[in-house]
């Protein structure tokens, strides 16, 4: 099982969602899709939606911190919704909910940034 | 009775997903629940990243080896590495700490290591290798009548 990719900017808005394993083999793949479109197109803020995500460990959490970094860096906000437990007691474990915020699902995830 | 199993493979990092999925198909006969084996598969992953990135790191050249073995309900993993070793232990195990910042690694590693799992313990000596040792008791058979 691999991972699965769907970036789409939608009113400034970069949504990313996952499907399938984020691991270290994984992470590479992620980290330079989301490089990519962030170079090319005014990405205000990052929506990352973990519903379909089954498995996620520390090199998860480093490209995620990295992609933070990144939308903090040019003032913007990093939200993720529909967490699995698995991956929730990860971010929490790591200390992600002080910077990243949680919402239920994708709809209010962008009601809240202002953009639907 | 002692039941165990040897899988030995390339450093690179198409095998992680291939080492987690192995290890946790072997703990499955004892009947685990899938929080436990979530907790197994992630810190199999979290370990052999470590031999892959660290250890050898990241050449693509180089072996892992993991025995795993089931005794009474506990399962012990062993992750070997005979790569340069970790030249401070206690800092490693630090939460966030990292050698590698520009390779974006979060430093969540052994915590997650030694949260998943009940006892973690790491072997290691500079250019010879490492060796985490993990063990856990899969809590139904804690509570089966044997």
């Amino acid at each position: 099982m691999s991972l699965k990719m769907d970036l789409e900017v939608k009113y400034g808005v970069l949504c990313i969602r996952l499907e399938g394993e984020l691991d270290h083999h994984t992470a590479d793949e992620l980290r330079e899709k989301v490089n990519h479109v962030m170079d090319d197109e005014p990405v205000h803020h990052i929506l990352l939606n973990l519903g379909r995500l089954s498995f996620m460990d520390s090199s998860g959490l480093g490209v995620i911190l990295g992609r933070y970094k990144r939308i903090s860096g040019l003032g913007g906000e990093m939200v993720v919704c529909s967490i699995s437990p698995a991956v929730r007691r990860l971010f929490e474990l790591s200390g992600m909910f002080k910077i990243i915020r949680l919402e239920t699902d994708e709809d209010y995830a962008l009601h809240t940034l202002g953009v639907a | 009775m002692r039941n165990e199993m040897t899988l030995t493979f390339s450093a690179v990092s198409e095998n992680e997903s291939f080492a987690r999925v192995t290890v946790a198909a072997f703990v499955a006969q004892l009947d685990p629940t899938l929080d436990e084996l979530t907790e197994i598969k992630t810190v199999v992953s979290e370990a052999v990243t470590n031999c892959i990135i660290h250890g050898y790191e990241n050449s693509g050249v180089g072996k892992v080896m993991i025995n795993a073995s089931l005794e009474d309900g506990v399962v012990t993993v062993n992750i070997h590495d005979d790569g340069v070793g970790i030249k401070n232990v206690e800092q490693a195990k630090q939460p966030l700490f990292t050698t590698k910042p520009e390779l974006e690694r979060s430093g969540m590693g052994f915590t997650i290591m030694e949260n998943f799992m009940d006892h973690v313990t790491i072997e290691t000596e500079e250019g010879k290798g490492t060796t985490i040792i993990m063990t856990k008791e899969i809590a139904r058979n804690r509570a089966v009548c044997k």
